[in-house]
């Protein structure tokens, strides 16, 4: 395991936590169910990295021995080929719009059959089938879905509580949520009305980016067909469930694609990260318990529970489990946003849905493989990689939100990672200082890199900046921000040395010329 | 307006308000069941802390001082500086110590390789925009960014961009005449703000724009107009925020700092007096949980300009044609005594709210020994019932710190973010962290909070007492109810009913408390010295006065008392002692130049009846003297010598009188409030049917109320600010 990634310690963390239910399954679930969501995650985080490495073989040979699984555990994967998935294994059906969006065609595609039945089931058969899939997170940290619905299902104080559904898709290169929203919205009402189930929810606040004008629209259209439907609202479906969806529009941020940033924007304040803990799920949307939910994570949330958690966990490496939006965009044929299933190479991912990398696959110079914020692998890396979470952390990047930006080799790959920096310091909130001032400072620097206009040990010193960001800031966006430009050093730092060679043997021409 | 949600949602759920607020406040208030402490280590020192105490205070519980910008203790945590970054063992992060709540058994490391490399990089990020310009910064020498650089950051800079694109500047705000802004300099840790929302209850100052183009601003053009608006001076970590009327005056090395007692309101907030070379520079607040935590009101801040201005320097006596002239002290004195002498005991004696009490009672015992009783206040106040005989009835008796505590506070015809600003934010503490619920019989007044206005009527007041009223339900199930009763309402003709009826009411209250500590009712004075005249024996009845005719009127720094010649007999001889000329000074025949709060060694009580003393800041001007040598000296010269000729016989005396004067920072409580009650039942005056009213109703009002903040100019700016900020359409 890399020592410098983060990410790569945290879903390790939720890996060994995954062992840990099935090695010690009693005291786990009892914890679960009675600390707080808060304690819990301060505890995974403290592991040290060397019981990590210790605990995880120790867990693995847990689980091959243990004969009576707990309920909630993925059934182990035992293919070893993985993609393409056949159409009949497809979630969004109408991914591309070419059948209604509507409630009646919704209907016609199978959402919300037998919705009451699955809500007559109850919370806790939901969470259970959701663990059972091994959904995680979509929305690019990949924290265990079944687990983080559950921290809701304490015993109430009085306060109501609240699913959010993150629709902010702000990512550059991430173009997912926004289908499922234009296309398909019945999927994500559904989703809202049984997570929102499992979590024992009031309501549901589906906050979703500014700029998706159509796709607010056609999410109102569908919220208010099920409302007349009685899908929603009181006694939703028939099931005796009293439950609201309400939509938010945001006003153009990315901050406001963090979580508890997203709470405040809803809350009418500026969209800045709050601190944590207190987590949502302790103090989220107008102080009450919350949980945050990626739009993807909500959607296929109905098609789990109807097709069983077994038949989406047969899909893709183990605890990588699922189909999954890719979003593949930059220099391939056809760029295109396709469901695959998880752990699908990259290469057969590339080639069969976008057409191959332009100019063929040793044409490739380097892919961002999930969202601007993950660190690019170059084509060395890309060959046999595969589209999951380990697959990618293994290759020192993440899965992130699955989107893939192809550069071939006509790209000038340190203007393509400034223009990144440029984007995170103009999203930066500037509530904090590493993320305000480094994030600035960094770009600055990199633009000189563009030009070649620096100094070689200037690398490092723009190595040590983005280390002195991660990690050190309220949200993520800092860590966001620090490793496009980790990944740019690690794998291009021979390119940025050329290009101040050549540029100062330039100057020294001009300077010659000109004496 | 800001209230607890922020607190909630930063403090988390299992630290309610309640909880957390033992931590902002005094340590009195965790009265209730303690939970288990846990064990963590700072550097391997084991330390017990209860649970919710953040990294940082634990970690100053043995001693070792996290550095930090943002975080301040009596604000709401905000956690953006990051320069609070600490390893945690097993953590793969650091964790900001300010905002992180300890959990059992956690070994922090404050001072290992991956905390100083934090620090280092946190500190070099925020001097990557700052323009160090130290040179000129009046922050110079008392700079928290300049302090913690030095102490954890690097020794040398790698900006090399400075080469290429140099650094963020941004536009200065005009926000008042009082606080000069430096923006670039800021390193946004957003105290100011968080200030402003949290004590002051001004939402003004926010932060506008994203990533480096944040900037802490008004938006639109307004000033930041608060009676507390100077702390955010002292909060300001860097050099954005600093005092106009201070600016480029004097480095901190250079002052020097006497600890003094302020006198411009009833509050006597505890200040730290600023010299060099004479002159009283500035004025900072210091620490006193009892009274003012570490704020001060921008009076008694920013008025020490007043100091200089309009001071009488020298004895003055009306010739001839009816001009004041000066004199020396020999022909003054004289002069002043043989009138004195002449008056055969027709001699009255008002005292104003800046006397000490050594003048007080210096003055007190020269006209007694010349055979009259008639010393009193300006300020009238019921004399019927026991009138000013039992401490109780004009006491601030609950005192100041608890009333963030109280659960219901009642105001009649007080104004007390005005008529003192301090106890009006702890109030507003309580309002915020407590959910103190607030009523007012009086006029609509602007008190930073919300209350439940109950009506201008004072027969309201009647209504309460007599269970007549809807509210008093909401009194009797308060469990720390506070009334407090303004001075401006007891100078009123029906005074003594209202008090006696508020007195009934609080006693009703009272007896109900399980906390016998806790006091009902209370009365709040708006000048400094008050409680120290009634307590040595001054009479509030000024009215009497000219209908007593005297040949002689003594004005001890009385310069609001309203008197005029017409309202004196013929041939009234007028002395004024003070230290400025005002309206005393204009209608005196004779002129004793006294000195100010910041030149002698004086002792002062509160409106919560605790003494307290200034001590020698700067030399009195010209030939100004200390009022109870000047009084002593007269004494000698009409034949009725004081028997006291030092600083230390006279505080004997004062002892004698009231022993509580020279017990400096107590509060000497008050008692027999039943007989009070009693007495005052007696009385059966009717209440008026004319609406309660105070003096003070807007922040115009607040800057310019005695002779000191009407002689400063930076008061007048204030005063005008105000005006134009009522004309703007923000």
């Amino acid at each position: 395991m890399p020592k410098d990634k983060l990410a790569n310690v945290i879903t390790t963390y939720i890996t060994i936590l995954d062992s840990f239910s099935v090695n010690f399954p009693n005291t786990f679930d009892r914890e679960i169910e009675n600390v707080k969501m808060a304690s819990v995650l301060v505890r995974f985080s403290y592991l040290t990295k060397n019981q990590l490495g210790l605990l995880a073989p120790l867990a693995n040979s847990a689980q091959v021995c243990c004969y009576s699984t707990p309920p909630g555990t993925p059934p182990p994967q035992t293919k070893t080929k993985f993609g393409p998935l056949c159409d009949e294994d497809r979630i969004f059906t109408n991914l591309y719009g070419r059948h209604d969006w509507r409630l009646k065609g919704a209907l016609k595609r199978g959402d919300w059959y037998k919705t009451k039945e699955i809500l007559c089931k109850g919370a806790d058969w939901i969470i259970n089938e959701i663990k059972v899939s091994g959904l995680r997170g979509r929305g690019g940290a990949g924290f265990p879905s079944g687990m983080k619905w559950s921290f809701m299902n304490k015993p109430s104080d009085g306060r109501p509580k609240y699913l959010v559904v993150n629709a902010d898709e702000g990512e550059p290169g991430t173009c997912k949520d926004r289908e499922i929203m234009r296309h398909d919205p019945h999927k994500l009402v559904e989703g809202c009305l049984i997570a929102g189930k499992a979590m024992g929810a009031k309501a549901a606040y589906i906050y979703i980016r500014g700029e998706f004008y159509n796709e607010a629209s056609n999410m109102q259209i569908a919220i208010a067909e099920a409302y007349q439907a009685g899908l929603l609202g009181k006694n939703a479906c028939n099931s005796g469930y009293d439950f609201d969806v309400f939509m938010h529009r945001g006003a153009g941020a990315y901050i406001c694609g963090e979580e508890t940033a997203l709470i405040e924007s809803i809350e009418g304040k500026q969209g800045k990260p709050r601190l944590k803990p207190p987590f949502p799920a302790d103090v989220g949307v107008f102080g009450c318990p919350t949980t945050v939910t990626n739009v993807e994570t909500v959607a296929v949330a109905p098609s789990i529970c109807r097709r069983g958690g077994a038949w989406f966990a047969s899909f893709g490496r183990t605890r990588n489990s699922g189909t999954k939006l890719f979003n593949i965009s930059g220099h391939v044929n056809t760029p295109c946003t396709v469901e695959e299933e998880m752990s699908i190479p990259l290469k057969e991912l590339i080639e069969l849905h976008a057409g191959g990398v332009t100019g063929g696959w040793d044409n490739l110079l380097a892919v961002i493989p999930g969202g601007s914020s993950t660190p690019l692998i170059p084509k060395s890396v890309c060959d046999d990689v595969l589209m999951d979470f380990d697959g990618l952390v293994a290759a020192q990047t993440s899965l992130g939100t699955a989107a893939v930006i192809v550069m071939n080799k006509q790209t000038d790959v340190v203007k393509a990672i400034a223009r990144l920096i440029m984007f995170y310091k103009h999203e930066s909130c500037g509530q904090c200082t590493p993320c305000r001032e480094g994030i600035s400072w960094m770009n600055k620097i990199i633009y000189r890199f563009v030009d070649g206009n620096a100094r070689p040990d200037e690398i490092d010193m723009l190595w040590e900046l983005s280390k002195q960001i991660e990690g050190h800031t309220i949200c993520a966006l800092g860590d966001g921000a620090a490793w496009p430009v980790q990944g740019l050093i690690r794998h291009f730092r021979p390119e940025l040395e050329d290009r101040m060679k050549k540029f100062h043997e330039q100057q020294k021409g001009q300077h010659a010329a000109r004496n | 307006m800001l209230r607890i949600t922020a607190q909630k949602s930063l403090a988390g759920a299992k630290v309610s308000p309640k909880h957390l607020f033992p931590i902002f406040s005094r340590s009195s208030t965790d009265v209730a069941k303690k939970p288990e402490k846990i064990e963590v280590f700072i550097d391997d020192k084991p330390v017990l802390v209860e649970p919710g105490t953040t990294v940082l205070q634990a970690a100053a519980l043995v001693g070792v001082e996290i550095p930090r910008f943002c975080y301040h203790e009596r604000l709401a945590v905000a956690g953006n500086c990051r320069m609070c970054l600490v390893e945690v063992e097993k953590s793969p992060k650091p964790v900001a110590a300010c905002a992180m709540p300890v959990m059992k058994g956690w070994r922090i490391k404050t001072d290992s390789e991956m905390t100083r490399k934090a620090r280092e990089g946190v500190m070099e990020f925020l001097l990557v925009n700052h323009p160090l310009d130290c040179p000129i910064c009046d922050q110079g020498g008392e700079c928290d960014l300049q302090d913690q650089s030095m102490a954890f950051g690097s020794d040398r800079s790698r900006f090399t961009d400075i080469d290429f694109s140099g650094k963020r500047a941004v536009e200065d705000k005009d926000i008042g005449p009082l606080i000069k802004t430096i923006m670039t300099r800021c390193i946004h840790c957003t105290r100011c703000i968080r200030f402003a929302s949290e004590v002051a209850g001004i939402d003004d100052l926010g932060t506008t724009g994203r990533g480096s183009d944040m900037q802490v601003g008004t938006y639109v053009e307004k000033f930041f107009l608060s009676e507390l608006s100077g702390n955010v001076i002292d909060l300001c970590p860097v050099g954005a925020l600093t005092s106009k009327p201070y600016s480029f005056t004097a480095r901190p090395w250079e002052t020097r700092k006497t600890d003094s007692i302020d006198v411009l309101d009833a509050v006597g907030s505890n200040i730290v007096v600023c010299t060099r070379t004479g002159d009283v520079l500035r004025i900072l607040p210091r620490i006193n949980e009892d009274i003012n935590e570490e704020w001060l009101s921008d009076k008694s801040r920013f008025a020490y300009d007043g100091l200089k201005r309009q001071r009488l320097v020298t004895p003055m006596l009306r010739d001839a044609c009816g001009e004041l002239k000066p004199v020396d002290w020999e022909a003054a004195l004289l002069g002043v005594g043989k009138v004195l002498k002449a008056a055969g005991g027709n001699i009255t004696a008002v005292a104003g709210g800046l006397a000490d009490a050594e003048a007080l009672v210096a003055l007190k015992d020269l006209v007694n020994k010349l055979g009259s009783e008639a010393v009193c206040i300006e300020n009238s106040f019921p004399l019927d019932g026991s009138g000013t005989d039992l401490r109780s009835s004009y006491l601030l008796n609950n005192k100041i710190a608890p009333a963030e505590e109280a659960d219901l506070v009642l105001l009649i015809g007080t104004n007390p973010r005005l008529e003192a600003p301090l106890l009006n934010s702890r109030i507003r503490k309580g309002y915020v962290h407590n959910e103190t619920e607030i009523a007012v019989i009086g006029p609509k007044i602007d008190l930073r909070y919300d209350y439940i206005h109950l009506g201008e009527d004072p027969s309201i007041i009647r209504q309460i007492e007599n269970g007549q009223h809807a509210f008093v339900k909401k009194l009797k199930s308060a469990k720390k109810p506070l009334v407090i009763l303004g001075s401006d309402t007891l100078s009123r003709s029906d005074g003594a009913a209202i008090l006696s009826s508020v007195q009934s009411l609080s006693r009703g209250l009272q007896d109900e408390m399980c906390d016998p500590e806790w006091k009902v009712l209370n009365i709040l004075h708006k000048v400094a010295n008050q409680v120290a005249a009634l307590d040595i024996g001054y009479t509030p009845d000024l009215s009497k006065i000219c209908e007593s005719s005297p040949k002689v009127l003594y004005l001890l720094g009385a310069d609001d008392c309203g008197i005029t010649r017409a309202d004196l007999p013929d041939g009234c001889f007028i002395v004024y002692q003070g230290h400025h000329g005002d309206q005393g000074a204009s209608i005196a025949d004779a002129v004793l130049p006294g000195i100010a709060y910041t030149e002698k060694q004086a002792t002062y009580v509160n409106t919560e009846g605790r003494a307290q003393q200034t001590l020698v800041a700067v030399t009195p001007p010209g030939l100004a003297r200390e009022d109870w040598k000047i009084i002593r000296a007269l004494s000698e010269i009409v034949g009725a010598k004081l028997p006291y000729d030092s600083l230390e016989e006279i505080r004997y005396r004062l002892e004698e009188v009231a022993p509580h004067l020279t017990r400096y920072g107590c509060a000497e409580a008050a008692n027999y409030f039943c007989e009070a009650l009693e007495l005052g039942k007696k009385t059966n005056a009717p209440i008026d049917t004319s609406p309660l009213d105070v003096k003070q109703k807007t922040l115009e009002d607040f800057y310019m109320t005695d002779v000191i903040s009407r002689a400063s100019p930076t008061m007048a700016k204030c005063v005008a600010a105000v005006q134009k900020q009522n004309l703007s359409k923000y």
